[in-house]
């Protein structure tokens, strides 16, 4: 019974089942590593993979085992120029003798395990900590969705995409011009035949007729063996894939930087603003950020200086709102882009300047957006909250949430991603 | 269809001393004439086909055949590299029960291979019955008709024939076990949640090595027994424990009723897992079942551990063995030769002590050299040889060979047969290493005054009594607070690790009440004492 089987094709990945044990295991350290990434990268660059270190120790599997000390006897090959009875000193840190394979697994080395997360346990991972739903998360990790559409007719496709009145057409086509000589010559020799068995028989004649009546049957038979249908006359309706998202879009990340936000309160900030990007990368091809912070005054900086230049002072988030909508006006025509504002602050406003943000948001910025999402980052509600509070009743396109921890960031865009579902 | 399997014994009574009755043919007293010189060489394309796999695998089949190789059926097996990571990480076998150490192992060998760190292993045989061999997808054809000869008739035959195997596994019946294994596994995470089963299976694997009967047989697994009987036992199971239970502390006079109480258990006990799954109080029946899984799949690989030098020294000697034999008789040509030559002497390279490369003795290189010096030895002894030597000097290279592989250890093996040549060869030494010493010494050299010592002293090296801590159930305190007592005894006052306290809390887990862990010196005085109480730990 001699068999050689093929097992390639047979299940790769048995151990995968065994990888996400192992994931399952190390959590903790694992979301903590991916915290720290969230921290470390760009908002545009989140969706990738990250490199893992498990300190050995905490991986490390116990058995019994002999420590140092004691009397052992080692037996090694490569003698050079020892005789019996040649002392030799004592190699330091243990190196020489591993002979026996235990000593290296002791669990003293402090190397780090190093493992590479894939994109998709990494998003897995930052979706955990925000505790998105899990119906959203499949559509954010998602690449972005292809459509079919037809595109004319092609000679080559799938059975399922056969064009049976086109292929059938292009048969009949086949069919008369590949017969249409020999019928010619055909219709040529009946005539030719009725004309002679009109006329009275001679023997020469006879052999005529017998000639044309031979000659007949061939064209017959050649007609016959045109096929009916042939692979060439097959005809495929052509798809071809675009890609759904085509649009353009602006994100607007507004951030209060004055001293009452700390690394902390950023942190949350800006997973805020990745998770508002990330929906974003869903739907349109072309996304812009614009960074703007303030604190008396508003500035538009770079993603760097947006996280983590820190400025005192008090207050004033109308300035922030200009800002905005002037770079809406000078830069992102309405008609062309789709405007998304997120706002982070701590809830902190100079006092006359609440109600002028309101204003300036229901007036001038709302209209213009698809979307702005406000979130306070401490749960003591102050004038600013209130005014917002009043208008998020009013307003669709305005949602507004505190979040003290990283898990309460998701409600703010509950309503966002619901229209999402429901699109679908 | 062709058939490997020899069946020209069957039917013949079993041997006396045969271990189970299962019967093997007498070894060949020469080998079988070649029955025709072939008219061409075989093919020697570097890339391999299944039809040039299937020609070769003929003629080294054939080849196996005239020497009296007797090995299971073959079963071939082409996987791809990603594969044979999987079959890496789970201990090579093709099904195996999750758990996150596997994952683990896959991760650092995927890692390792990624970077060129390391390359994978050309083969790996399974010792089941069809004997499955591994052949990568990678491997040029010359690599296949190699691992063909090395895989599927050295390591085949060695598992059908050497006493261990035969005694402890049953190749027949493995694949099922381990189906029901995972299946078994995957039931209870199902019941009683991931983390319970995998708590339960990291203190079973810390005691992996201390769940092998040593000295008697276990009974054979068989799927639908094991199914019929897995019910049975965990009530049966149940029951036994009362043991534990049955006895109530006493009212009074206490110190006098712990001494008057009889020894449980009545001798000391060397396999924990046993042990505990017979007699752990707290654990369900389903613990118990999985603690008896591990056992199980321990039992299995005990074997292996313990002929490793054999083991792939037969499996080299036979694989040059046979490939040269081919090439003598006319199916190879040179290149193909030669590539498997290049790749033979890669294996059985020994780097030198102090070389970078260097990690112990090479089993390869070992027991190729020691199968191959055997064999000089049966055909032309020196005076050496007859002194050291005088019932193989001269002897049928067959029949001794076959001996050799099929009633000894690697212990026994290197004991019996490690000569005072390939000592030279090797230029082995030993060194002692004792701690009260302020240096190493040179204990032997290769040479007259040594070659015993050496020889000893390498016999030791591959005992598994010594190189593994010798840890054993001591007792049970039944009257008082059914504390566990486990005894090291130490070997030439080598001391246990720190590990152990790890460990020890993975006993206590198991057995559920204190458990206490006395390390004996050799002069019978306790030398260290560990402690875990499972309510605090």
């Amino acid at each position: 019974m001699q068999q050689i089987i093929d097992r390639r094709l047979a299940g790769k990945n048995k151990s995968i089942g065994n990888r996400e044990r192992f994931l399952r295991r190390h959590k903790e350290q694992i979301r903590e590593a991916v915290r720290r990434a969230v921290e470390g990268r760009g908002i545009r660059d989140i969706a990738q993979g990250e490199d893992i270190h498990i300190p050995k120790r905490d991986i490390s599997e116990p058995v019994f085992g002999h420590g140092q000390g004691g009397t052992r006897e080692m037996v090694h090959p490569g003698n050079k120029d020892f005789v019996r009875g040649d002392r030799i000193e004592r190699p330091k840190g243990g190196g020489g003798g591993s002979g026996s394979g235990n000593a290296s697994d002791s669990g003293e080395g402090e190397d780090d395990f190093v493992f590479h997360l894939t994109k998709e346990e990494f998003m897995q991972v930052f979706f955990d900590d925000l505790a998105l739903p899990n119906l959203i998360r499949t559509t954010l990790a998602e690449t972005p969705e292809y459509k079919t559409h037809r595109a004319g007719f092609s000679s080559d496709g799938t059975p399922n995409n056969l064009h049976v009145v086109r292929s059938m057409r292009g048969a009949i086509g086949r069919r008369i011009a590949l017969g249409s000589e020999s019928r010619r010559e055909l219709r040529r020799l009946e005539a030719l035949l009725e004309e002679l068995r009109a006329q009275p028989y001679t023997p020469a004649r006879l052999h005529e007729i017998e000639q044309i009546e031979a000659d007949i049957a061939t064209l017959r038979a050649r007609i016959d063996r045109i096929p009916y249908l042939d692979p060439i006359d097959l005809r495929y309706r052509s798809r071809v894939r675009t890609p759904v998202p085509t649009a353009k879009a602006v994100m607007f990340c507004l951030m209060d930087v004055s001293g009452s936000m700390d690394e902390a309160r950023k942190d949350l900030a800006k997973r805020f603003f990745i998770l508002l990007y990330l929906f974003l990368t869903r739907h349109y091809e072309k996304i812009e950020i614009v960074f703007i912070r303030h604190h008396t005054q508003a500035q538009e900086v770079s993603e760097h200086d947006f996280f983590h230049a820190t400025e005192t002072g008090g207050t004033v988030v109308s300035s922030a709102l200009v800002l905005m909508e002037e770079i809406i006006q000078a830069r992102y025509p309405r008609g062309e882009w789709n405007i998304y504002g997120a706002q982070a602050s701590d809830g902190d406003n100079w006092h006359d300047d609440s109600p002028r943000c309101r204003e300036i948001l229901e007036q001038k910025i709302l209209p213009m957006v698809r979307y702005f999402a406000y979130i306070q980052v401490v749960e003591q509600e102050q004038n600013l909250w209130h005014e917002y509070s009043d208008l998020a009743m009013d307003a669709e396109n305005f949602a507004i949430r505190k979040a003290a921890e990283v898990d309460q960031i998701y409600p703010v865009f509950r309503d966002l991603f619901k229209k999402e579902g429901a699109v679908k | 269809m062709s058939d490997t399997y020899d069946r020209r014994n069957n039917g013949r009574a079993p041997a006396p001393g045969e271990y189970g009755g299962r019967r093997h043919a007498p070894p060949l007293r020469a080998p079988l004439p070649l029955a025709e010189r072939p008219s061409a060489r075989l093919p020697a394309p570097s890339d391999w086909t299944f039809e040039l796999i299937e020609q070769y695998h003929d003629v080294i089949r054939a080849t196996a055949q005239r020497f009296g190789l007797d090995t299971y059926p073959n079963q071939l097996e082409i996987i791809t590299a990603e594969q044979m990571m999987d079959a890496y990480a789970s201990v090579g076998m093709p099904v195996n029960y999750r758990h996150w150490s596997y994952g683990k192992e896959f991760i650092a060998t995927e890692k390792n291979y990624r970077r060129g760190q390391m390359g994978l292993a050309y083969e790996i045989v399974i010792n089941s019955n069809p004997c499955i061999s591994y052949l990568m997808e990678e491997n040029t054809m010359a690599m296949q008709a190699l691992v063909i000869a090395h895989a599927a008739y050295g390591h085949n035959s060695f598992f059908k024939g050497n006493y261990l195997f035969r005694m402890w596994t049953d190749a027949s019946s493995i694949i099922d076990y381990l189906v029901y294994a995972k299946n078994y596994v995957a039931a209870c995470e199902e019941r009683h949640g991931i983390d319970a089963v995998e708590l339960l299976l990291d203190s079973c694997h810390a005691l992996m090595n201390y769940g092998v009967d040593r000295y008697r047989r276990p009974s054979k697994l068989s799927l639908t027994q094991e199914l019929a009987r897995a019910k049975d036992r965990e009530a049966y199971a149940q029951q036994q424990v009362n043991e534990i239970w049955r006895t109530l502390p006493p009212k009074l006079g206490r110190d006098e009723a712990e001494k008057e109480a009889p020894r449980f258990p009545v001798e000391p006990q060397e396999n924990l897992l046993y042990f505990i799954e017979k007699n752990a109080p707290l654990l369900e029946p389903w613990q118990r079942e999985i603690v008896r899984i591990v056992r199980k799949v321990a039992q299995y690989f005990y074997p292996q551990r313990q002929t490793q030098v054999m083991n792939e020294g037969w499996a080299t000697f036979w694989h040059h063995h046979l490939l040269n034999t081919m090439y003598d008789d006319g199916y190879l040509e040179d290149g193909i030769m030669i590539e498997c030559l290049k790749s033979h002497t890669n294996v059985v390279y020994q780097p030198p002590v102090g070389h970078p490369a260097y990690s112990g003795m090479n089993p390869y290189a070992l027991g190729f050299a020691m199968y191959t010096d055997i064999k000089r030895i049966c055909e032309s002894p020196t005076e050496e040889d007859r002194a050291w030597f005088p019932e193989m000097a001269g002897s049928n290279w067959l029949e001794t060979l076959d001996h050799a592989m099929r009633n000894f250890k690697d212990e026994s093996f290197i004991g019996q047969y490690l000569s005072p040549r390939v000592m030279r060869a090797f230029r082995l030494f030993a060194i002692t290493d004792d701690d009260t010493e302020p240096t190493l010494e040179v204990s032997a050299i290769h040479d007259e005054a040594g070659y015993r010592n050496l020889r000893e002293a390498m016999s030791r090296q591959y005992d598994l009594g010594s190189r593994e801590p010798n840890i054993q159930v001591w007792s049970v305190n039944l009257r008082g607070d059914r504390s566990l007592m486990l005894r090291h005894t130490q070997h030439n006052n080598r001391p246990l690790h720190d590990g152990a306290y790890e460990v020890l809390k993975h006993v206590a887990r198991l057995w559920g009440f204190p458990v206490h862990l006395e390390s004996v010196d050799g002069q019978g005085s306790v030398a260290r004492r560990w402690t875990v109480d499972p309510s605090t730990a």
